[in-house]
């Protein structure tokens, strides 16, 4: 007859149990909230007296998993940032370039002088005067390419020369290609995430998306401007040699040489010489700093020792000429060298605010990004309305819950109130659930929660309606609750697996909030069906042992 | 004392009228359509690409001046209007202004979110922007792509798994059940303009997991009568089907719906569109399995024989008069 064994009813309580107290810390949001990232600060930057208060604020064996906010929820900044990896392809190619020029200028002989044209980026052209010689030409540069170093690349090389009258075409494979699209976006990733640390908020979300995205979100921000400046930089620091200056944007600068904006002083540009002397990416250190001359914000630098012994080399050939100081393709100042520089450091002088400086030298110590982005979505969420969301989703799903108890109490008395039970945890563990596996809960995830509530009651409908069917036949009312188990498996079943269905495709082809939304509703269907098959049927079945009664009304 | 919204045992025929009903539903379903075609869908930023810039102040909302003062930035299309909610104070009027996506830009630059916000509060000095979302137009023609395959999909699967528990006639109705679901949602929100965004298109898929979880439970009702009851004529098993298994239908459909009329209320207005297409998919899920699906597989007929599913021999179609 009735009977579940021990060992099940304690399988089922337990797994009861383990939700509830995964669930526990929620209640006290604030409190664990702050014993985390006490815990996290000690960790990180040892013990002072005000973090272990806040870290005894909660005691160390209870689970301190908390659902993390959405931005919906919490208030802050998301960016979806699609970074330009074709940029670096035309970098490499002039990487390349000294090199194959070399190469082709040993073999004068057969190829005779050249030249390098105009060509689409990732792509180098290069016009030979003898076109007989071609074909040597061609052996020569395949000669120095390089194998690819990638997973999927393996066996290809980084270049494929081709040949078309006088002209050498030099291209990247596609191998080459993707990996290193795949480099670009790693690099990105990784000086973006230091950008954002530098500035110290919480939890920051960087992701990559595709092949070519990154999705960036970052909790407590005021404002998606404020990310978008500190992570859209692209912070390319050069010195380069100046060839002249002039105040016409049209210019011809020359070949190999390139006319940049002044930024200080409206309609002046500079020629420069294309390729930098020394780069920012030698640098180990930048610090905010203010100019001894003149007393205004500027920045101190710090090379490397390679980068020094350029730098070196470069100002002592160079004394009495100017060279300029570029970031991201406009020159900060162009100062004259008075005597070779050799010490290693310098200083950045320019019209900068406090902020800017500060700015400035964050970036620069993070390093640039190696390809520009472009930003495709941008959200902004106040984290006042994110708190008026939290209130209005608690008040409705209070009213929907007390609501449903009502309803269901009335409706089926002693077994409406089992039912209630079960939603109870049912909701609590759907927050343990959710704690535990770290997901997020957003606005339309709480609206899922409202939904379970609605449909959780679903799962145990079906049962009781069967049972009071089966009273009208069967013997008993044990065999009726037996029954009416038995019966309804198999409509529960199909009816919660289609449902999880479009859960699950929610969750793959969802994103953000909507994502949030599936999860919620996916483990709602799951600890449904769970409280109505084990737990209520567990307490019904206990109830039933204990009291025998003759008759039952559901 | 027990609340009994349906009595202990009904007798209805639900399948009286059925052509009237299923006629019914065919016409709403061709109305949405032409709503659809006619008026258009409107289309959040998701999908359209633009800026939705909310603003909140203690002041009163005036569209008129916002308007006038976006006027000389020459944004192309801006909408403003005053969002309305019961759980708004006295001193909290908010506003939405959307903002077309700019010529040759991805999302919006600062400076044009700047010059709107500085325009803003030259009419309102304490105007707050408490949320600013921007979508470029290659995220939202790609997240287009990825909704339609997401509802596609999932219809898909759902008619698979039916297929393969029950016979492709009750396959087949579950999923034109589920279309005039999704397409008279599609209807609702044509006919009063309701913003249809990608929170939307996750209520669609709600709806169609809710108004299958309701046609699947009436389905394994009538195939366990069909197995009880070999020779009644299939009418009058889906009938008793219907019939079962109403009170579990109206009492399934009354907490959710208590649930969701909460929410609708008290949700506050961000999330009201969501919560609105959810509700009015229960209340439409909740008619069509009955009027839709079983009508659907009423007319195809389907096997009779349970009891020893054969590969070889061909489904044995009802003997229905018409």
């Amino acid at each position: 007859m009735l009977q579940i064994p021990l060992w099940k009813r304690v399988v089922i309580f337990g797994v009861v149990v383990f939700g509830l107290l995964y669930a526990m810390p929620n209640l006290f949001y604030d409190r664990v909230e702050r014993h985390n990232d006490a815990v996290a600060a000690i960790e990180a930057q040892g013990a002072t007296p005000e973090r272990e208060a806040d870290a005894a604020l909660w005691p160390n064996w209870l689970p301190n998993g908390l659902v993390n906010l959405g931005l919906d929820l919490r208030g802050g900044a998301h960016l979806l940032a699609e970074v330009q990896v074709e940029d670096v392809y035309a970098e490499r190619m002039n990487a390349y370039w000294p090199e194959i020029r070399d190469a082709l200028r040993d073999e004068r002989e057969t190829v005779g002088t050249i030249r390098r044209q105009d060509a689409p980026a990732g792509e180098l052209h290069i016009q030979i005067s003898q076109p007989d010689g071609m074909a040597r030409a061609m052996e020569v540069v395949r000669g120095l390419a390089q194998p690819v170093v990638s997973l999927t690349g393996v066996g290809s090389t980084d270049i494929e020369v081709a040949g078309d009258g006088d002209m050498l075409i030099v291209r990247l494979t596609d191998a080459e290609m993707a990996a290193t699209d795949d480099r670009t976006i790693r690099q990105s990733l990784e000086i973006i995430r230091r950008r954002v640390d530098e500035v110290g908020t919480r939890e920051p979300t960087i992701q990559r998306q595709g092949t070519d995205r990154i999705l960036i979100q970052v909790p407590g921000i005021g404002s998606a401007d404020e990310l978008k400046s500190l992570i859209g930089t692209t912070a390319k620091l050069t010195f380069h040699p100046v060839v002249g200056r002039t105040s016409d944007s049209e210019e011809d600068p020359g070949a190999r040489n390139v006319l940049l904006p002044s930024m200080e002083e409206e309609g002046v540009y500079y020629i420069l010489e294309e390729t930098s002397a020394v780069s920012g990416e030698e640098l180990t250190d930048a610090q905010p700093t203010f100019n001894q001359q003149d007393g205004r914000p500027a920045v101190s630098f710090r090379f490397n020792p390679a980068g020094a012994r350029k730098f070196c080399e470069y100002t002592s050939e160079n004394v009495g000429a100017l060279f300029a100081i570029v970031l991201d393709n406009e020159v900060i100042s162009a100062p004259r060298i008075n005597e070779a520089i050799c010490g290693g450091s310098g200083i950045i002088t320019g019209q900068f605010t406090v902020e800017e400086s500060t700015e400035l030298a964050v970036l620069l110590r993070a390093g640039a990004l190696p390809a520009e982005m472009t930003f495709l979505e941008e959200r902004t969420i106040g984290p006042e309305l994110g708190a008026d969301s939290i209130e209005a989703g608690r008040i409705a799903s209070m009213v929907a819950f007390a609501a449903v108890l009502v309803f269901m109490a009335l409706s089926y008395g002693w077994f409406g109130i089992i039912a209630n039970i079960a939603l109870l945890l049912n909701v609590g563990m759907i927050f343990g659930l959710l704690s535990l596996i770290g997901a997020t809960l957003t606005l339309p995830g709480i609206a899922g929660i409202v939904l379970t509530i609605g449909m959780a009651v679903d799962a145990n409908v079906l049962v009781f309606e069967r049972i009071r069917e089966e009273l009208k036949t069967a013997k008993g009312p044990a065999r009726a609750i037996e029954l009416g188990y038995e019966k309804a498996l198999s409509a529960i079943l199909d009816a919660n697996i289609t449902t999880f269905i479009t859960a699950a495709i929610l969750f793959i082809m969802g994103s953000g909030p909507v994502r949030g939304f599936a999860v919620t509703l996916g483990l709602g269907i799951l600890t449904s069906v769970f409280t109505a098959i084990f737990v209520t049927r567990a307490i019904i079945v206990i109830w039933f042992d204990r009291r025998r009664p003759k008759t039952i009304e559901v | 004392m027990r609340l009994r919204l349906v009595p202990e045992e009904t007798h209805i025929d639900f399948f009286k009228a059925r052509k009237v009903t299923f006629g019914a539903s065919m016409i709403l379903m061709v109305l949405s359509l032409v709503a659809w075609m006619v008026m258009g869908l409107n289309f959040g930023i998701d999908f359209r690409g633009g800026t939705t810039i909310r603003t909140q102040s203690v002041h009163a909302v005036d569209v008129g001046a916002y308007r006038d003062a976006l006027q000389p930035l020459n944004l192309g299309d801006v909408a403003i209007s005053e969002v309305f909610d019961p759980t708004f104070a006295e001193d909290h009027n908010v506003a939405m202004i959307r903002i077309q996506a700019q010529e040759g830009e991805e999302s919006v630059t600062n400076e044009t979110i700047q010059s709107v916000e500085t325009a803003l509060q030259g009419v309102d000095p304490d105007i707050q922007f408490t949320s600013v979302e921007s979508v470029g137009p290659k995220v939202s023609a790609e997240l287009i792509r990825t909704a339609v395959l997401a509802v596609g999909i999932s219809l898909i699967a759902i008619m698979f798994y039916i297929w393969l528990r029950f016979e492709w006639q009750f396959s087949l109705g579950a999923v034109v059940a589920l279309f005039h679901d999704v397409i008279l949602t599609i209807g609702i929100f044509s006919v009063l303009q309701i913003r249809f965004d990608l929170a939307t298109i996750a209520a669609l898929l709600t709806i169609v997991g809710y108004s299958i979880n309701d046609t699947v439970v009436i389905f394994d009702r009538v195939r366990e009568n069909l197995i009880k009851y070999k020779t009644k004529p299939l009418q009058d098993v889906m009938n008793l089907s219907v019939n079962e298994t109403l009170s579990r239908t109206v009492m399934t459909s009354g907490t959710t719906l208590i649930a969701l009329i909460a929410l609708l209320i008290l949700g506050g207005d961000v999330i009201r569109g969501f919560v609105f297409a959810i509700t009015w998919g229960v209340i439409v899920g909740t008619y069509s399995s009955v009027y839709v699906a079983k009508n659907i597989v009423l007319m195809l007929g389907t096997k009779r024989d349970w009891s020893k599913p054969s590969k070889t021999e061909g489904n044995q179609y009802a003997n229905i008069d018409n």
